[in-house]
C-alpha cells in the first residue's frame, strides 16, 4: 500500500487528526453523505469526554457506516454484518476496563443485527451504540431497509415501500436502554454533546443520528443533496424527554429530536459480579478505597 | 476462588470433561446457547467459570455466541463455545471471521443427526465436511475428534494450545455418544498440564503489524486496550490489518492463513493405531466409531483376518501422508463413520486408486455395531 507522508508541522492539521488513521484517507463515503459528520462528532465526543482513549475500542459491522472502524485511530474492529454488538459484548466481558463504542448503520444494527441490539439493551451491556440512520442500504446501492419510510422508493421497492419503518428510540427504550437520544447530522453540537454524555454514562446507551444518502436514497426520492438537510432544519422539533412512542419519523409533520431517556439501572457486569463474582466486587471496592 | 484444575479421579460425562479440559487449558470466557446434546458443557461452564474469575454468558443465539468469543479473545482472554449441528451452521459466519482475523478460540460441536433439526438426542458424525468447508471461502482449519470422555479432557487442552499457537478457531468434533457417556476421567495435577498462550508482541507499538508472520508463520497477538491501535477486519487485509482490495493482497493473506497450517502438519496432526504394524487391511475411523472399529479389529484378528486400525485424532488438516503410506502396503481400507461417507471420500482420495476403499457408514442415530465392520472385513477382502 502506498505510504502517505505525515504532514509537516507547518501544514494545518484537523484538530481530530490524532484520532484518524490518516494513512487510510481518502475515505469511501460519497459526496453529500452525512456519515463523516456523525463520525467527526463521535471523535470530538471521544476526545472531549476525557475517557482513557487507550482503553477505548470502536466496533463496527458491515456497511457504509461500518467503515468508521477502519478510519478511527483506536483499537478498532470491523466485524461481520450485524454482529458488532455481540462481538463488543465479548470484548467488554473479557476486559470490563474497556470503553466500547459501536458505530454502525441502520441496516446492520436493526435488520440483520436487530436480535443482538435488543438483547444487549435488555442486559444493559455497558456500551454506546451510535446508529447512523440513512434510511436505506447505501453500500449495496440503495435497497429498502427496516428504517425506510413507508412509500419511499428504493431499488427493491421500485414503486414504493409497502412496509412500516421502525421507531428506533422506542425500540431501544422498550428493550431497556438507559440512555436514548436522536439527532441529525445537522445538529452537530447536540449530537456531540449526546455522544459525550452517552460515552461517560454506564450502561447501554443508544444514539440515532439521521444522515442523508443523496446518492442512493435521495436520487430515487426526488431529493436533491441539500433537500434532506433542509428537511432536517425545517422539520426538526427538539423535544427532550418526549414520549418514545411518539417518535415515528414523519417528514411531513416533523422529526422529533432530543434526549429522550436518561436513567440508571445496574449493568450486566455489575449484576454478574454481585451474584457470581462477589470477590471481584470486593477487589473493586478496596481499589476505590486505596 | 476455586482451583481451575480439579485434580482427581471422576466418573464424568464427555461434555463435563470437555468443560473441565477447557478450564484446565486456561479458558476464562464462554459464550453459549443451549442445544442438545451440548448444553451440559454450557451448564458446567456457567457453574465453574465464576469460581476461577471467568465469565459465562448465554447469548441470544449461536451467531452471537460465536461473535462474543471472538470479541473476548481480542479482549485478551481464552474463550470457547459449544454447540451441535443447527448451532454449528449458525456459527459458520463468524468462524470465517475468526479465520480471517486469525483469532484463537475453541468451538465444540457435539454432533447429532442432521440435516436441519434432525435427531437432537441421537449421535452422528455427519458434520465432518461442514467442519472443513462450512464457512465460505478457502481456508485451513484444525479439527479433532475425541474417542472418550478422558480424551476429550486432554484434546480440549490441545485444542486451546493449538489455537493459541496458530491463531485460529480450533474445532472439537465430538458426538452425542461421547458427550453423554460417563466414564472414568483422571484429571492430573495442574503442574503436569502444559498450556500455551498466544505470544505477545515486543518492540515499538506504532510499528507493530498484527498479521506479519513470525518464524512459525504466525504473528504475535496483542489485546485491545494495550496501546497498539489495532485495526482488525474481515475484509482482505495486509499485514498491518488494513483492508486492501487487490489480487496481490488476497494472495498474500490466503498464503498466511493456509501456510501456517500446511507448514506445521507434523506439529498439528495426531493419529493413533491399533494392530496396524502388520495389518493387511487398514480400518480408518475416529471419535466413537474408532471404538467400534477397535472391537471389530480385535474380533477380525481372532478370525484370522489381519486388520488394523488407524484412528484419526486430528481430522483436519487431513492426515494424508499416513493414508498414502498405508496405501502402498495394505490390500485395502475400510472407513467407519456415522455418516454416509464424508471422511471415506478423503481416504479414497488419498488411497489414490491403489487399493479399494470400503465404507461402513450409518445415517446417524446410533452407534455402529462392531459386527457390521467385521462383516465388511470378511466379505470385502
Amino acid at each position: 500500500m502506498q505510504d502517505i507522508p505525515t504532514p509537516s508541522k507547518k501544514q494545518p492539521c484537523h484538530p481530530l487528526d490524532d484520532l484518524i488513521r490518516t494513512d487510510r484517507i481518502p475515505h469511501i463515503w460519497c459526496p453529500g453523505c452525512g456519515i463523516g459528520t456523525v463520525f467527526s462528532a463521535c471523535l470530538a465526543a471521544l476526545k472531549g469526554s476525557g475517557i482513557n482513549l487507550r482503553k477505548t475500542v470502536m466496533v463496527s459491522g458491515i456497511g457504509c457506516s461500518g467503515r468508521a472502524a477502519g478510519y478511527v485511530k483506536l483499537d478498532s474492529f470491523h466485524t461481520t454484518h450485524g454482529r458488532a454488538i455481540p462481538f463488543a459484548t465479548g470484548l467488554k466481558l473479557a476486559n470490563p476496563e474497556l470503553n466500547i463504542v459501536v458505530f454502525s448503520g441502520d441496516g446492520d444494527l436493526f435488520a440483520i443485527g436487530g436480535n443482538h441490539f435488543i438483547h444487549a439493551a435488555r442486559r444493559n451491556m455497558d456500551m454506546t451504540v451510535i446508529c447512523v440512520n440513512n434510511l436505506n442500504y447505501g453500500m449495496t446501492g440503495g435497497q429498502v431497509a427496516a428504517t425506510t419510510p413507508h412509500l419511499a422508493k428504493s431499488t427493491t421497492t421500485p414503486i414504493g415501500n409497502p412496509e412500516t419503518p421502525f421507531n428506533l428510540p422506542l425500540m431501544a427504550y422498550a428493550c431497556g436502554a438507559t440512555y436514548v437520544a436522536r439527532w441529525t447530522m445537522l445538529h452537530i453540537r447536540d449530537l456531540t454533546d449526546s455522544i459525550t454524555e452517552a460515552i461517560c454514562k454506564k450502561g447501554f446507551s443508544f444514539i440515532e443520528a439521521l444522515s442523508p444518502c443523496p446518492v442512493n436514497y435521495g436520487r430515487r426520492n426526488k431529493q436533491k443533496p441539500l433537500d434532506m438537510l433542509r428537511l432536517y432544519q425545517e422539520k426538526a422539533i427538539i423535544k427532550n424527554h418526549a414520549d418514545p412512542s411518539t417518535l415515528d419519523i414523519d417528514f411531513e409533520k416533523g422529526i422529533i429530536l432530543g434526549k429522550f431517556i436518561d436513567l440508571d439501572r445496574p449493568t450486566f457486569i455489575e449484576q454478574y459480579d454481585k451474584i457470581y463474582r462477589p470477590s471481584r466486587l470486593q477487589e473493586n471496592v478496596s481499589e476505590l478505597n486505596s | 476462588m476455586k482451583p481451575a484444575v480439579l485434580t482427581g479421579e471422576y466418573f464424568m460425562t464427555g461434555d463435563v470433561a470437555c468443560a473441565e479440559g477447557a478450564l484446565a487449558a486456561g479458558c476464562r470466557f464462554f459464550g453459549g446457547y443451549p442445544i442438545t446434546p451440548a448444553t451440559e458443557i454450557a451448564e458446567r461452564m456457567a457453574i465453574r467459570l465464576p469460581h476461577v474469575d471467568g465469565c459465562f454468558i448465554q447469548m441470544e443465539d449461536e451467531i452471537a455466541a460465536m461473535a462474543a468469543i471472538l470479541g473476548a479473545s481480542w479482549g485478551g482472554v481464552k474463550s470457547m463455545t459449544a454447540t451441535s449441528g443447527p448451532g454449528f451452521s449458525l456459527m459458520m459466519e463468524n468462524i470465517g471471521l475468526g479465520i480471517c482475523t486469525e483469532t484463537p478460540c475453541v468451538v465444540v460441536n457435539v454432533q447429532r443427526g442432521g440435516p436441519s433439526t434432525g435427531l437432537p438426542t441421537h449421535g452422528a458424525q455427519s458434520d465432518m465436511m461442514q467442519a472443513r468447508w462450512g464457512s465460505h471461502g478457502d481456508y485451513e482449519i484444525i479439527a479433532m475428534a475425541p474417542s472418550s470422555p478422558q480424551e476429550i479432557f486432554y484434546l480440549t487442552i490441545t485444542a486451546f494450545n493449538l489455537s493459541e499457537k496458530y491463531r485460529l478457531p480450533v474445532l472439537i468434533m465430538t458426538d452425542e455418544i461421547i458427550g453423554h457417556m460417563s466414564e472414568k476421567v483422571i484429571i492430573p495435577e495442574a503442574k503436569l498440564i502444559k498450556t500455551v498462550s498466544r505470544p505477545k508482541p515486543k518492540g515499538r507499538k506504532d510499528r507493530f503489524k498484527p498479521f506479519a508472520p513470525g518464524p512459525n508463520g504466525v504473528a504475535p497477538m496483542p489485546a485491545a486496550g494495550e496501546g497498539y491501535n489495532l485495526h482488525i477486519t474481515g475484509l482482505t487485509h495486509d499485514e498491518k490489518g488494513y483492508p486492501v482490495m487487490a489480487v496481490e493482497t488476497q494472495a498474500e493473506m490466503m498464503a498466511r492463513i493456509t501456510e501456517k497450517i500446511q507448514r506445521n502438519l507434523d506439529d498439528i496432526i495426531r493419529t493413533d493405531s491399533y494392530l496396524l504394524e502388520d495389518a493387511e487391511i487398514a480400518v480408518v475411523s475416529y471419535g466413537i466409531s474408532a471404538r467400534t472399529s477397535m472391537a471389530a479389529v480385535a474380533e477380525a484378528r481372532k478370525l484370522g483376518i489381519k486388520a488394523g486400525l488407524l484412528r484419526l485424532v486430528t481430522i483436519w488438516p487431513f492426515p494424508e501422508d499416513q493414508i498414502r503410506k498405508l496405501a502402498d502396503r495394505v490390500k485395502g481400507f475400510v472407513t467407519v463413520e456415522i455418516n454416509l461417507g464424508q471422511i471415506h471420500r478423503e481416504v479414497e482420495r488419498c488411497a489414490g486408486g491403489k487399493v479399494p476403499v470400503f465404507l461402513v457408514g450409518h445415517p446417524g442415530g446410533t452407534i455402529i455395531h462392531p459386527d457390521s465392520v467385521v462383516k465388511m472385513l470378511k466379505e470385502a477382502f
